[in-house]
């Protein structure tokens, strides 16, 4: 989908999808559907800074993505009052299958991650790492959200990351729960997800003048468990709703009828789409324009809920709504207005929220010109 | 509850911490008893089995669980039987913000071992689903359903500010009214565990025995054994 936020956008205006059919015998025995990145382009982006040391896949996809994140910010990386949060599910997961399961190198662990990125931008500051499922994007914006409002940092840079390798796409395929074409999140047709990986870079600041001509502000977020089931989530959607709800009491600006458009998880599985739209449904919100960006990355576990806020602030900016790809007729409980066609419209206020395994749900408000 | 340390209300201090746990090298410690100490050379599984018996917990769902998940869920059966917590609380004020260093790293490890060699392949979803530490949390919030905050982070050792910090803003700024805070850690080199509750001062009875929550004191609870 692009190296940068302009040519992902691009390609979602374009409606294009990163989402192909791969034959690729060391991450499935079988083909797969999923969005990734070639090697070579991570190369290609990457060859001018490489220095003497080796960076792993991730590493240089996280690298990349601050550096592009600073280019446009006047954030001083080597501040001791900038911190860098880090979202990931898995990490460095493929050096753990090259040593076949036997932990050999220390960035196999996230602390080891971290090390390597904060050597690298010469913060003064232990990364603080999120590992926190398919919510781990969203939760680490809020984290650095309460931590500003703590007054602890003057910056955040918050990057989530993850890569694809056969830990998960065999791991997904074992659950049965990946799809056999390009996913469909809400429809009728849905029958699973897609994998892709990605990584995304969100710097928060406390400084209104660095903070680009839409001062785009987060104005709550909050976050829950179902209490279900490990790998299903709620039946009701009382979990999603939990974390909705105290995300719009937070704020007294927060109002139901301001929000614009919500950002949803929307992986295409037949249990969480539906467990979505009940939690919408209790919210009231099932009127607002809602899309799944599932269709167009895939689901890329802890960067997920960073890529998809990284298009909704793109979306409050340039006033335009994305269509939920994939989608055709509604396919869950709640009557749910899911976006069909990207168009022009004047908005302020999204909703983002993301699920996950292990029952967890998050939710965060954007605002523009707050 | 038994004996914690009797101390000076200060009007500052708006949370406390009304119980804890530690797990490791094969003992436990809460402030309802005695060190319990098991056999010397006692594996992991078969000492955290005797804990389930020893505390007479009835949940077969224990059985399916990964390593990580048993010490912490036994942890919190523990300080949860101690507490009260969950007779206390709405399912949505109770928290939990837990810290690890290694992650899923054990269970990361045997899902590997299940699709590396291609002539024995058996990928499971019951394998591959504790392959995110989250999912410790997860089954405690299944076993009481507790409903509130959620969070994990990952560190090198247990940075106790930054959990004392994280969770005092949980409960000061009302996201939550009780915390179950801590350190889960499960990996070939060892385990360890050590849970704590915390509460606000206005859900507190009048003469229950806490101590402040502060970095202080949980350092302090921490480095006993």
């Amino acid at each position: 989908m692009g190296f940068d936020t302009r040519s992902n956008i691009q390609n979602l205006l374009n409606n294009s999808s990163g989402i192909q059919l791969h034959n690729d015998s060391s991450k499935s025995q079988i083909p797969f559907w999923a969005s990734l990145i070639r090697d070579s382009d991570i190369n290609a982006g990457f060859n001018e800074i490489q220095g003497d040391e080796d960076f792993s896949r991730l590493e240089k996809l996280m690298i990349l993505s601050i550096k592009d994140a600073l280019k446009n910010s006047d954030v001083e990386v080597t501040s001791p009052k900038t911190l860098i949060l880090l979202s990931s599910a898995k990490g460095n997961i493929d050096l753990l299958e090259k040593t076949s399961g036997k932990p050999k190198e220390n960035r196999v662990y996230l602390p080891g991650l971290g090390r390597v990125i904060q050597d690298f931008f010469k913060n003064p500051n232990t990364p603080l790492i999120i590992s926190n499922g398919c919510i781990s994007g969203v939760l680490s914006l809020i984290t650095a959200f309460r931590l500003m409002q703590a007054g602890v940092y003057d910056n955040i840079i918050v990057t989530g990351g993850d890569i694809i390798s056969e830990f998960t796409v065999s791991g997904f395929q074992s659950f049965k729960a990946l799809s056999d074409g390009p996913c469909k999140p809400f429809d009728k047709n849905r029958n699973g997800l897609n994998l892709g990986e990605g990584v995304a870079t969100i710097i928060l600041t406390a400084n209104k003048g660095s903070a680009g001509k839409h001062k785009i502000q987060i104005t709550g977020g909050a976050t829950s468990n179902d209490a279900n089931h490990i790998s299903g989530p709620s039946r009701t959607g009382d979990g999603l709703f939990i974390s909705v709800n105290k995300t719009i009491k937070e704020g007294k600006e927060n109002h139901i009828e301001n929000i614009d458009f919500i950002s949803a998880h929307g992986t295409a599985t037949v249990y969480n789409d539906e467990m979505e739209s009940l939690a919408f449904t209790t919210a009231k919100l099932e009127d607002k324009p809602i899309n799944s960006l599932k269709g167009y990355f895939g689901h890329t576990l802890g960067a997920a809920g960073l890529i998809e806020s990284v298009v909704s602030l793109q979306s409050l900016r340039d006033n335009v709504l994305f269509a939920s790809k994939g989608f055709e007729t509604i396919g869950v409980t709640g009557n749910l207005n899911v976006i069909e066609k990207t168009e022009k419209r004047e908005m302020e206020v999204c909703l983002k929220t993301a699920s996950g395994f292990g029952g967890c749900n998050a939710a965060i408000l954007f605002k523009k010109n707050g | 509850m038994a004996v914690m340390r009797p101390f000076y209300l200060k009007r500052m201090d708006k949370s406390f911490i009304t119980g804890y746990n530690i797990i490791r090298n094969n003992y436990v410690i809460s402030p309802n008893q005695e060190k319990v100490r098991s056999e010397e050379d006692v594996d992991f599984p078969e000492f955290i089995k005797a804990l389930y018996q020893r505390y007479k917990i009835d949940y077969p769902k224990f059985y399916k669980m990964d390593n990580l998940c048993k010490l912490a869920f036994i942890s919190s059966e523990i300080l949860l039987k101690e507490t009260g917590l969950k007779q206390k609380y709405s399912d949505e004020a109770i928290g939990i913000v837990l810290c690890n260093s290694s992650a899923s790293i054990d269970s990361d490890c045997k899902h590997v071992e299940s699709f590396v060699d291609k002539a024995n392949y058996y990928p499971s979803p019951s394998i591959f689903v504790y392959t995110l530490p989250n999912i410790a949390i997860g089954e405690i919030c299944i076993r009481n359903s507790i409903k509130g905050e959620n969070a994990l982070f990952v560190f090198e050792k247990f940075e106790v500010e930054f959990s004392v910090n994280y969770l005092k803003n949980l409960l000061d700024t009302g996201k939550a009214e009780a915390c179950i805070g801590g350190w889960i850690e499960y990996s070939e080199e060892g385990f360890e565990s050590f849970l704590f509750s915390v509460e606000r001062k206005d859900k507190l009875e009048p003469n229950q025995a806490i101590v402040p929550f502060s970095t202080e004191e949980i350092r302090k609870l921490y480095l006993k054994n």
